[in-house]
């Protein structure tokens, strides 16, 4: 994807939603979908581009919510010192458990199970230790005022979400034309052939686990934030790591946009499904385990994928019309 | 500190719990030592497990070792036919997208079950529930006694199949070398699929036996496969006296972790354990490959 | 005579019970084409794997440019100028064969227009100027082997190992391959190359050295090593390789 445009476009529009309409129910609906193509973006720069499949990212995403969730009710720090502190403290949790990976050597399943436990493990703590509240979880004061980060309308928190998403969206369209996201892209496709051609393959792939869990994190303290309410299952649970990976893999795995075409997919069809069967646990995720299987088996590239093969396809055929014979090697 | 008798009862309930995880790491090394994909969905299969026996005997009254008759062989052919018809043509054979199918099947069977049962956690009473036999200073649960005796009759007779059965061997030909085995006619979607059918045999075993003295609710196959997982890590991918042997000491190190720690750490001690092993010695105790 | 690039000190490789390189010791002049050639099996891709840092030596150093490089990480090894090519090709599949390239020219270049831009020039000189926005996956074996060249060009290494890039090619092909690895030679780049269609190396290299079972049996100019008993009577396991050796040292 070439310059900005493609970029700008749909956070544009998403940006004028707000104006156009007041209806709670449309605006929590796409908080819900612009935060789940957050955090599903940070696990696209890892999962996508790096090619490491994270089954935890609540690790992240947890650890930005108790984080800012605690500075503020148990320490009175500012929110907004908070928020970015609780992203700070994401981004450490990703070079720790990045590096602990790495340097084991960690790959493919193992790693994706062993991400899996340190979630589980975070969780399991988090739902004891008496300083997130143990089963109770914990609750941020309301306190309705812009210097707290609580606003009285949805729509502020609308925008700062969207402009989160937006920073997301231009730091991996950065990262995707830079040297260092041309070596991510070269570990995922060959771990040696990369090291031999001087990419330092272990420092990559901790830079890009820092980064991908400093992205989720930082809707992680959103989470905690827009809802005020936390406990270890919502923080750490299972449900947020399948949401992660959910979201860019329907949408698109490893392009830019991905995250946010997966992420309205996804919700959308939960949505209709939920008008369609009722409103029981457990049914948006039948939607989006099913919806996983399908895309990987039948269109790995997923939406954003699909979109551009069609492009080169329509391309393709346009090029041989005009010169009327193939190319070869 | 805590007398030897307490110890020595947890030692011993442990080696009981040990043997249902070792019965279910079976299931999982097993298929991770044909398939070589570390199948996701195990846990979630399990639960699925546990509420067809609880149904069994709701609805029909049966028995669950009655109903282990009829639901491993059921489960059997789910087995078969999920990695048949469902996860082997939908991976095209690359080991990343086993992972996620295999976990994609994981999210589905989990959030049926969750909705449509609800997350309400369900026990069967039944009359031999709560008889014990005496050991020692220890008091065993009989159902828990009664799944030790048949969890080693299974790895006996697994191990009896695998070794003198033609699909026993076929199975362990593709497990070594599946070009080879393939070029000799083995149909290897087929032994995969069995494999797979193997598997979760073991789980809808397992089921039954938990079923008397465990709780049923769509979560609970969580906490016993990452159990599994630690297990099948530390005994060894596909090793399946590693399995076994693993099992017990799991089961050991989370009975006395859960004496000293309270029950919720308990599974802690067995993350924390999982984790270094992976981290420090991903081939395992007994497994050859990682 | 100056110190050679690269020089390897009776190194050994143990794996489990099994010596697969058994006191190897050969050194490489800068400028020069030095070819390591011998049967199946001994052990030539090893040695290949501890220069390039994939392997650790079990015994005996390995010293590159004056400094000790033995059991120094791939990476730090490219970075210093020691590329190398695999025996069986390994591109970056989903990429283009210019992003291949560019990979290795991201060492020298920040940016990603300089790094392309150098990516093309290389690959201008190895014949794939024209295929450039080609993906990786759909290249021709000859293509691909030229690929592999190109992107071990591209971090402008020093030293070259190549492993086989004859290996399946036609007879034109291999006429490319052999004119653009003298081009490498001229430009002062040592090259040490495992092959084994003789007669090409017979032409190509300043110097031989054969392995046989993890041992060095000689070492010297083509002709004297083509006429070695030692080496006729490794080779004679493979009478069709023996005829060659032979064939191909005929002046």
């Amino acid at each position: 994807m070439r310059g900005a445009a493609p970029i700008l476009l749909p956070v544009a529009l998403l940006a004028i939603v707000p104006v156009l309409t007041a209806s709670n129910a449309v605006l929590n609906f796409l908080v819900a979908a612009l935060l789940m193509a957050l955090v599903g973006q940070g696990w696209n720069l890892l999962g996508g581009y790096g090619g490491q499949y994270s089954f935890g990212h609540a690790a992240f995403f947890g650890t930005g919510a108790y984080a800012t969730a605690i500075l503020q009710v148990r320490y009175g720090v500012n929110a907004w010192l908070a928020f970015v502190a609780g992203t700070l403290a994401a981004a450490l949790l990703g070079t720790i458990i990045g590096a602990l990976c790495f340097r084991s050597g960690l790959k493919g399943s193992y790693f994706a199970l062993i991400t899996l436990a340190f979630a589980e493990v975070l969780r399991i703590v988090a739902s004891v230790a008496p300083i997130t509240g143990a089963g109770v979880g914990l609750l941020i004061r309301l306190d309705l005022r812009p210097e707290a980060f609580q606003f009285q309308s949805r729509a502020p928190f609308y925008w700062i979400v969207l402009a989160l998403l937006a920073v997301s969206l231009a730091a991996v369209r950065m990262i995707e034309s830079s040297r260092f996201g041309a070596w991510l892209i070269a570990v995922r496709e060959n771990e040696d052939a990369a090291s031999a051609l001087g990419v330092d393959v272990m420092r990559i792939k901790i830079a890009a686990m820092t980064v991908s869990a400093a992205i989720t994190g930082a809707g992680g303290c959103f989470y905690a934030q827009y809802f005020l309410f936390i406990d270890a299952g919502i923080a750490y649970g299972p449900w947020i790591s399948v949401e992660a990976l959910v979201a860019p893999i329907i949408g698109g795995i490893g392009t830019v946009l991905g995250p946010l075409y997966g992420a309205l997919a996804v919700k959308t069809l939960g949505e209709l499904t939920k008008l369609l069967a009722g409103d029981a646990p457990g049914l948006d995720l039948v939607v989006y385990g099913s919806l996983l299987i399908a895309v990987v088996a039948f269109a790995p590239r997923g939406i954003a994928g699909t979109l551009l093969d069609w492009r080169e396809r329509l391309r393709g055929r346009r090029a041989i019309a005009a010169t009327g014979e193939r190319s070869h090697g | 500190m805590l007398s030897p008798d307490i110890l020595f009862a947890a030692v011993l309930n442990g080696l009981l719990m040990g043997a249902l995880y070792a019965l279910v790491a079976l299931g999982l090394t097993l298929i991770y030592g044909v398939l070589h994909i570390i199948n996701f969905a195990h846990g979630a299969l399990l639960a699925a497990a546990m509420f067809a026996a609880f149904f069994a005997h709701r609805l029909l009254g049966l028995d669950p070792y009655v109903a282990a008759v009829i639901l491993t062989p059921a489960f059997f052919a789910l087995g078969y036919a999920l990695q048949r018809f469902l996860i082997g043509p939908a991976a095209h054979g690359e080991d990343r997208n086993y992972l996620l199918i295999t976990l994609g099947l994981a999210v589905v069977i989990e959030n049926a079950l969750l909705f449509a049962f609800r997350a309400d956690t369900r026990t069967i009473d039944l009359p031999y529930a709560f008889q014990v036999i005496e050991v020692g200073p220890a008091l065993l649960a009989v159902p828990r006694v009664v799944a030790l005796a048949v969890t080693m009759a299974v790895a006996f007779g697994l191990w009896l199949f695998m070794r003198w059965s033609d699909t026993g061997k076929a199975i362990r030909a593709v497990a070594r070398e599946k070009l080879g085995a393939e070029l000799s006619g083995i149909e290897v979607a087929h032994i995969y699929a069995i494999t797979f059918g193997i598997g979760t045999a073991c789980l809808a075993i397992a089921a039954c036996l938990l079923i008397p003295t465990y709780y049923v609710n769509p979560r609970a196959g969580d906490a016993f496969v990452l159990i599994a997982f630690t297990i099948v890590v530390l005994g060894g991918m596909g090793s399946v006296t590693g399995a076994l042997v693993g099992g017990l000491v799991v089961g050991v190190v989370e009975s006395l972790c859960g004496l000293m720690l309270g029950e919720s750490l308990g599974q802690v001690g067995i993350f924390a354990v999982f984790i270094l092993t992976l981290l420090m010695r991903p081939t395992g105790l007994f497994g050859a490959r990682a | 005579m100056a110190e050679p690039l690269l020089r390897i000190e009776q190194v050994c490789k143990r794996f489990g019970g099994l010596l697969a390189v058994d006191h190897a010791s050969l050194a490489v002049e800068t400028g020069r084409i030095t070819a390591l050639i011998g049967p199946n099996g001994a052990g030539k891709t090893t040695l290949f794997a501890m220069i390039a840092g994939f392997s650790r030596p079990s015994e005996g150093r390995i010293f590159y440019a004056g400094a000790d490089i033995t059991g120094s990480a791939p990476h730090l090894l490219a970075r210093r100028g020691i590329a190398r090519t695999f025996q069986i090709a390994q591109p970056f599949a989903g990429l283009s064969v210019e992003d291949n390239i560019a990979i290795g020219s991201y060492l020298s270049h920040r940016s990603r227009t300089d790094a392309r831009a150098a990516a093309g020039r290389i690959a201008r000189e190895v014949g794939l100027g024209d295929q450039l926005k080609r993906r990786a996956a759909d290249l021709t074996l000859s293509a691909l082997k030229r690929l592999e060249l190109a992107r071990a060009l591209a971090i402008e290494p020093r030293l070259i190992l190549l492993d086989e890039v004859l290996a399946g090619l036609n007879p034109t092909e291999i006429e490319r391959m052999i004119g653009v690895i003298r081009m490498i030679r001229e430009r002062g780049v040592a090259i040490l190359i495992i092959e084994h269609l003789m007669q090409a190396i017979m032409g190509l290299s300043d110097n031989i050295v054969v392995l046989s079972s993890g041992q060095k049996i000689a070492e010297g100019a083509p002709i004297a090593v083509a006429h070695d008993p030692a080496v006729i009577e490794a080779y004679l396991g493979d009478p069709a390789l023996a005829e060659k050796l032979h064939g191909g040292a005929a002046p």
